[in-house]
């Protein structure tokens, strides 16, 4: 593969200056358009009032730095909560995708057992239609699961396209060591956890990052079931103080350890929460992502 | 709703050759009843927290679409409600909002289609040019990033940059200009929601044209080179083939999947810049029934846009089929 070539292979000529420069400056503009953003958002959350009052709004030439607006939103108010929320949903959650998607996609990795066929058809189906919004919320709403934490979590459980991807790894993988696991007397819930998961962390690591990332990044399911807004997850305290501009200033919104005193300004305070929403997933993501092409790509092209 | 589109979506169930299936000295498909149970039944507990969770929120809920031939109340529930027939889908066809739900959608696909579909196959090509290693390792990083954002956080960020209060406003301000709020006039909202998609997800959608890439014969740049050709008719003659069939698929699935152009995007900036441009069907939906309280109106809408996905799906598939390729499903 040409990615192998760590200096350009002998038969390639060298481009010419133009072309060079076209293409450094064409991946310098993508890379600045991504994290320029990011860059100006972090460093407003960062400013003091007096940084922010100069630039006007938005800090993009470093004015001295605070951690007023983090203090601020840590010290016990909405958002500290809804952190909290969103942690746990996300821990939760993740687990419980994971467990259920490793299980049927092991259960479903051998072809010729028993009612295979049309379990395998069940999962596929879903590819092809959505139930509705309507309906789900009925029924989400006839179990008795409005205003629970139950609400984000189950619906989106189970992703099917992550338990296909998960299956085609299992099924790729060498079969003889669990025959003769098998031969020794081993039963499939051995050879699942102490065979085939130790064999298969790499697809794990990605499809729990997908999971885990949709569960912190959920919103619309949270609009939809979840009326209590003491219950609310991180990205709704965004939509409202952030995106909708609402003011988040007032002190019961904050929590009581900073009232009183001077407190950060409110677009620090804003950009605050978008670093707190986005920290999460930029941290992750990176450990993850060596195994991208390994796991996924490996997992589900080749397969 | 479901977050299907990941950019490795294409040939999700590829079973593997024979010779890998594992248990070959197992009793096979020909054992009695008993045997496969009492053989497979720890596999079939595995699949029931899944299939049971498939069944209770996909399944139970896609039933619940019979819903759209009533006049649902929430007192008297599915069985107690009164039937009407087509009632719902003769009012929705009448509603002028429905059509341009359904105007909006399709141009909101083919605006994706033109100006999304070819930048991940774009900068896949420029990213597999880069030599240095550990440079593409880093560019790969940022540009795979937006992916993982949320909807909320891609259009906040947005707002700061392109809003009347953003980054770009302010510095006109500062230069003594007028103020420029991208992000509220409907005449940008193609031009500004294209561009979130870009920035959200185009670099991830290079994950797949990479692959292609990297699976492309070596051997065959270097005799083109000693036959004297150059790096541009390289990329014609032998890159871009090497993408084809990477590049139809995609195209085909995207085809069966337009109606489905997104959810809280549209949701997010309907207020800002006005349903006129921004309602999709599942905004329309969502705003027909939970803010009026029609339940079965939407539940109408949302199984028309249903039956016509699936359709479109089917048809897709059909071709990808017809082209040689596997589809999202195979036929076996």
């Amino acid at each position: 593969m040409s990615t192998l070539f760590e200096s350009r292979p002998v038969w390639a000529e060298r481009p010419s200056l133009p072309a060079r420069a076209a293409k450094n400056t064409v991946l310098a503009v993508v890379t600045v358009v991504i994290l320029l953003p990011i860059y100006v958002v972090v460093l407003t959350s960062l400013s003091p009032a007096s940084a922010v009052n100069a630039a006007g709004g938005l800090v993009v030439v470093p004015g001295g730095i605070s951690f007023r607006a983090y203090a601020d939103l840590f010290s016990g108010g909405v958002v500290t909560r809804a952190v909290l929320v969103s942690l746990g949903v996300t821990a939760v959650g993740t687990l419980v995708s994971l467990t259920a998607t490793i299980l049927a996609a092991y259960g479903l990795s051998r072809p010729g057992s028993l009612l295979h066929r049309p379990l395998l058809f069940a999962v596929l189906l879903t590819f092809l239609f959505a139930p509705g919004m309507i309906p789900l919320y009925l029924l989400v709403s006839d179990l008795g699961l409005i205003d629970s934490y139950a609400s984000l979590i189950l619906p989106t459980a189970v992703n099917a396209f992550n338990l296909v991807v998960m299956r085609a790894f299992f099924m790729n993988l060498p079969g003889e060591i669990a025959d003769s696991a098998r031969i020794d007397g081993a039963g499939e819930w051995t050879i699942l956890t102490r065979l085939v998961l130790p064999m298969s962390k790499g697809v794990t690591a990605v499809v729990g990052l997908f999971y885990a990332v949709g569960y912190w990044n959920a919103f619309f399911n949270a609009i939809l079931y979840i009326n209590d807004n003491a219950k609310w997850p991180l990205q709704l305290i965004l939509r409202q103080y952030v995106q909708q501009g609402q003011q988040i200033s007032s002190n019961s919104l904050i929590g009581n350890a900073v009232q009183g005193t001077a407190s950060a300004p409110n677009l620090a305070v804003q950009m605050a929460i978008v670093v707190v929403a986005l920290v999460p997933v930029t941290i992750i993501y990176p450990l993850v992502q060596k195994h991208f092409t390994k796991g996924v790509i490996i997992g589900a092209v080749k397969g | 709703m479901t977050e299907r589109a990941t950019a490795v979506a294409p040939a999700p169930d590829r079973p593997s050759p024979p010779a890998r299936r594992r248990g070959t000295g197992r009793p096979g498909r020909g054992a009695s009843l008993r045997a496969r149970w009492r053989r497979d039944r720890s596999l079939l507990l595995m699949t029931v927290p899944a299939i049971g969770l498939l069944a209770v929120f996909h399944y139970v809920p896609t039933l619940g679409n019979v819903i759209a031939f009533q006049q649902y109340n929430p007192w008297d529930g599915v069985v107690g409600s009164p039937w009407v027939g087509l009632y719902q889908f003769e009012r929705l066809f009448t509603d002028p909002r429905f059509w341009n739900a359904v105007g909006n959608t399709l141009v909101i696909a083919s605006v994706q289609l033109v100006f999304f579909f070819p930048v991940p196959i774009a900068l896949a090509i420029l990213l597999d040019s880069v030599l240095s290693r550990r440079m593409r390792l880093v560019l790969q990083s940022i540009v795979y990033m937006p992916h993982f954002f949320s909807w909320v956080l891609v259009v906040t960020l947005f707002q700061q940059i392109l809003g009347g209060a953003g980054l770009i406003s302010q510095s006109l301000r500062g230069a003594g200009y007028a103020p420029l709020d991208m992000m509220t006039n409907p005449d940008a909202f193609l031009m500004v929601v294209t561009s979130q998609m870009v920035w959200k997800d185009a670099g991830w959608g290079t994950i797949i044209f990479l692959a292609a890439l990297a699976a492309i014969d070596q051997n065959l740049y270097e005799s083109a080179a000693v036959d004297g050709a150059g790096r541009w008719r390289r990329m014609w003659h032998i890159t871009l083939p090497g993408l084809r069939p990477v590049i139809v698929l995609l195209l085909i699935l995207k085809l069966g999947d337009i109606l489905n152009v997104g959810f809280e995007q549209f949701y997010l900036q309907r207020d800002a810049f006005g349903s006129g441009v921004s309602e999709v069907l599942d905004t329309y939906v969502y705003h027909q029934t939970l803010v009026t309280g029609n339940f079965s109106a939407g539940a109408a809408a949302g199984l028309i846009k249903g039956v016509v996905g699936l359709v479109l799906i089917l048809i897709a598939n059909k071709m990808a089929h017809l082209m040689g390729e596997h589809g999202v499903y195979r036929r076996s």
